[in-house]
C-alpha cells in the first residue's frame, strides 16, 4: 500500500483523533464533577489572589525580564532547525557525503549566529 | 438470532471487521492505556513517596491500607471533594480551560508508544506492533504533542491573575522551550543511525542484546536527553517553575482541589512519557538486554515497562539527592553546555558514518566478536 495514500493516512491517525476526544472527556469530566460534589462555600477572602496574605498591591501582569524573549525567538530559531533535520537525519545514509556537507555548511552558518548571540550576552543570566 | 444480529454489527458476512469493531478496538485500547496511565501516575506518586522515605531514613506513607497501598487513592478521593476556587479577578475561561489543556497532551502522547510486539496467542500470523497508532512520524509526534503541555502551563500562569502564578509561567515556559532544543538534537542522532521515525522501527534496530542499543554509541546523548527529560517535566533538580520555597508552586498556586491535581498529574504522565521513550531510543524499548532472555516465555512489554520503571526510578532519586538549581545555572546548562555538546556530537556521528574505515565505531564490536569466536 502507498504509504502517502490519504486513505490509508486518514486510518492511520484517525486513533489519535478519538484519543484526543477521550482525553478532553477524561480530563473535563473529573473537574466538573468535583465541582458537582465538593460543597461550595466561596467567600471576598477566598477568591482573592494568594499574595502572602497582603492585598494585591498592583497589577500581577507585570512586566518581565526582556531575556525570557530573547529565549523564545532563539527557541524558535533552533527548535525549526531539529524540524528541518529530522527528515534529513533519516535519509542521511542514501543521501551520501554531499547531503551531509551540505548540513554541516548549513549548521556551520548557525554555529555563527550562535557564537554572535553568545557574545552578545544573549544568553547570559546573572 | 440476538447473538447473530449483535455479530453482524462487528463483522461483514465475508468476516471482515466492520467500522463498529475497529472503533471498538479503537475505544478499548485507549481506555486501557489512558487509565493505566492515571493508576501508574497514583502509584509513581506512592513510589516517590516510600523511596525518598526510604533515602532520607523515615518511613513515607504506611497507615492507609497495606504498607500504605492506599494512600494514593485516599488522597484522590480528598482532593476531588475539595472545593474549587475559581478567583474573582482570574480570566474565568481561560482559567476553566488551562488544566484541560495541560491534561490532553499529557495523555495524547502516548497514542504512538509501541508497548511491545505481539500475535495475540497465535490470531496473527506475524507479530504486529502494540499501539494505538503506528504512525511512520511516531518520534516527531511525541516531540511536537509534548511541547503542547506549554499552553496549559502558560495559560494557568496568566489567567489566575496572581504574581506567584505569573512568574512561575514564563519561568516554566522557558525552561521547557530550552531543554526541548537539546532534546531535539539527541533525538537527531538517533535517527541518524537508526533511518526511521517511526518508534517501532527504531526498537527493532536495537534488536539482538544489550551492545545493539543506541545507549552506547550514543552515551553522551543518552545522558543529554535523560537530564533535559528531567527539565521538560520540571522534576528535582529544575523544579524551578514550582519552586515551592520561592514560588509556593508556581504557576498552579490559585488552583485548588482536584483542579491543582490535574496539573500534577499531567506532569507525572509527562515523567512516565520521558522514561518509556528513553527506553524506546536508547535501551532497545521491548527487547531484553541479552538475546537468550528473549526466548523465555516473558512478553516484550515487561521489558519496556521495566526499563522505563528504573528510569523513573532515578528521577526520584535524582529528587531526593540533588538541591534546586539557579535559574542562571538552569539556563547555562540549556544553552551554553547541551546544545553546542550536542550539535557536535551530532557532527561526529555524521563523520564516523561517512568516514570510511571508522565505521566500525558505530557498529557492534561485542556482536561482531562473538559471530568471530
Amino acid at each position: 500500500m502507498d504509504s502517502l495514500d490519504a486513505g490509508y493516512l486518514a486510518q492511520q491517525y484517525a486513533p489519535i483523533a478519538v484519543f484526543i476526544l477521550i482525553a478532553l472527556a477524561m480530563g473535563a469530566a473529573p473537574l466538573i464533577l468535583s465541582m458537582l460534589v465538593a460543597t461550595q462555600k466561596p467567600d471576598p477572602e477566598k477568591l482573592s489572589a494568594y499574595e502572602c496574605g497582603f492585598e494585591a498591591f498592583e497589577d500581577s501582569r507585570m512586566q518581565f525580564d526582556v531575556r525570557f524573549y530573547l529565549v523564545a525567538i532563539l527557541f524558535i530559531l533552533f527548535d525549526l532547525e531539529t524540524a528541518f533535520m529530522f527528515p534529513w537525519a533519516i535519509v542521511l545514509k542514501d543521501i551520501g557525503i554531499f547531503g551531509f556537507i551540505e548540513m554541516m555548511l548549513f549548521l556551520f552558518v548557525l554555529v555563527v549566529g550562535y557564537i554572535y548571540a553568545w557574545k552578545k550576552g544573549a544568553l547570559q543570566w546573572e | 438470532m440476538i447473538w447473530e444480529s449483535v455479530q453482524s454489527l462487528f463483522f461483514n458476512l465475508d468476516g471482515a471487521e466492520t467500522v463498529l469493531f475497529t472503533l471498538g478496538r479503537w475505544v478499548l485500547s485507549i481506555l486501557a492505556i489512558s487509565i493505566g496511565v492515571a493508576l501508574t501516575v497514583a502509584y509513581t506518586t506512592y513510589m516517590e513517596r516510600r523511596i525518598i522515605g526510604w533515602i532520607q531514613v523515615r518511613q513515607g506513607c504506611n497507615r492507609v491500607g497495606p504498607f500504605g497501598l492506599l494512600q494514593p487513592i485516599a488522597d484522590g478521593i480528598k482532593l476531588f471533594l475539595k472545593e474549587t476556587i475559581i478567583p474573582a479577578k482570574s480570566s474565568k475561561f481561560l482559567f476553566v480551560v488551562a488544566p484541560v489543556l495541560a491534561m490532553v497532551p499529557a495523555f495524547i502522547a502516548f497514542a504512538v508508544i509501541p508497548f511491545g510486539e505481539t500475535t495475540l496467542f497465535g490470531y496473527w500470523d506475524e507479530p504486529r506492533v502494540m499501539t494505538i497508532a503506528n504512525v511512520n512520524i511516531g518520534v516527531l509526534y511525541v516531540m511536537a504533542i509534548s511541547s503542547l503541555s506549554v499552553y496549559g502551563i502558560l495559560l494557568a500562569g496568566w489567567a489566575s491573575n496572581s504574581k506567584y502564578a505569573f512568574m512561575g509561567a514564563i519561568r516554566s515556559t522557558c525552561q521547557m522551550i530550552s531543554y526541548e532544543i537539546s532534546m531535539g538534537f539527541a533525538i537527531v542522532t538517533v535517527l541518524m543511525l537508526a533511518g526511521s521515525m517511526n518508534l517501532a522501527e527504531i526498537v527493532h534496530a536495537q534488536q539482538g542484546g544489550f551492545w545493539n542499543w543506541y545507549l552506547i554509541p550514543l552515551f553522551p546523548m543518552f545522558l543529554v536527553f535523560l537530564i533535559s527529560g528531567a527539565a521538560e517535566c520540571s522534576r528535582c533538580p529544575f523544579d524551578l517553575p514550582e519552586g515551592e520555597s520561592e514560588i509556593v508552586a508556581g504557576f498552579f498556586v490559585e488552583y485548588s482541589g482536584f483542579w491543582f491535581a490535574t496539573f500534577s498529574l499531567a506532569e507525572y504522565a509527562a515523567m512516565i512519557l520521558i522514561s518509556l521513550v528513553t527506553s524506546i531510543l536508547f535501551l532497545g524499548g521491548w527487547y531484553a538486554p541479552f538475546p537468550f532472555l528473549d526466548a523465555l516465555p516473558i512478553p516484550g512489554t515487561v521489558w519496556l515497562l521495566g526499563k522505563a520503571a528504573f528510569l523513573i526510578f532515578v528521577f526520584i532519586w535524582f529528587r531526593a539527592t540533588f538541591p534546586r538549581y539557579r535559574y542562571d545555572q538552569l539556563m547555562r546548562l540549556g544553552w551554553k553546555v547541551f546544545l553546542p555538546w550536542t550539535l557536535a556530537w551530532l557532527a561526529v556521528i555524521g563523520l564516523l558514518i561517512y568516514t570510511p574505515g571508522l565505521e566500525w565505531v558505530l557498529e557492534n564490536p561485542i556482536s561482531d566478536w562473538i559471530a568471530w569466536r
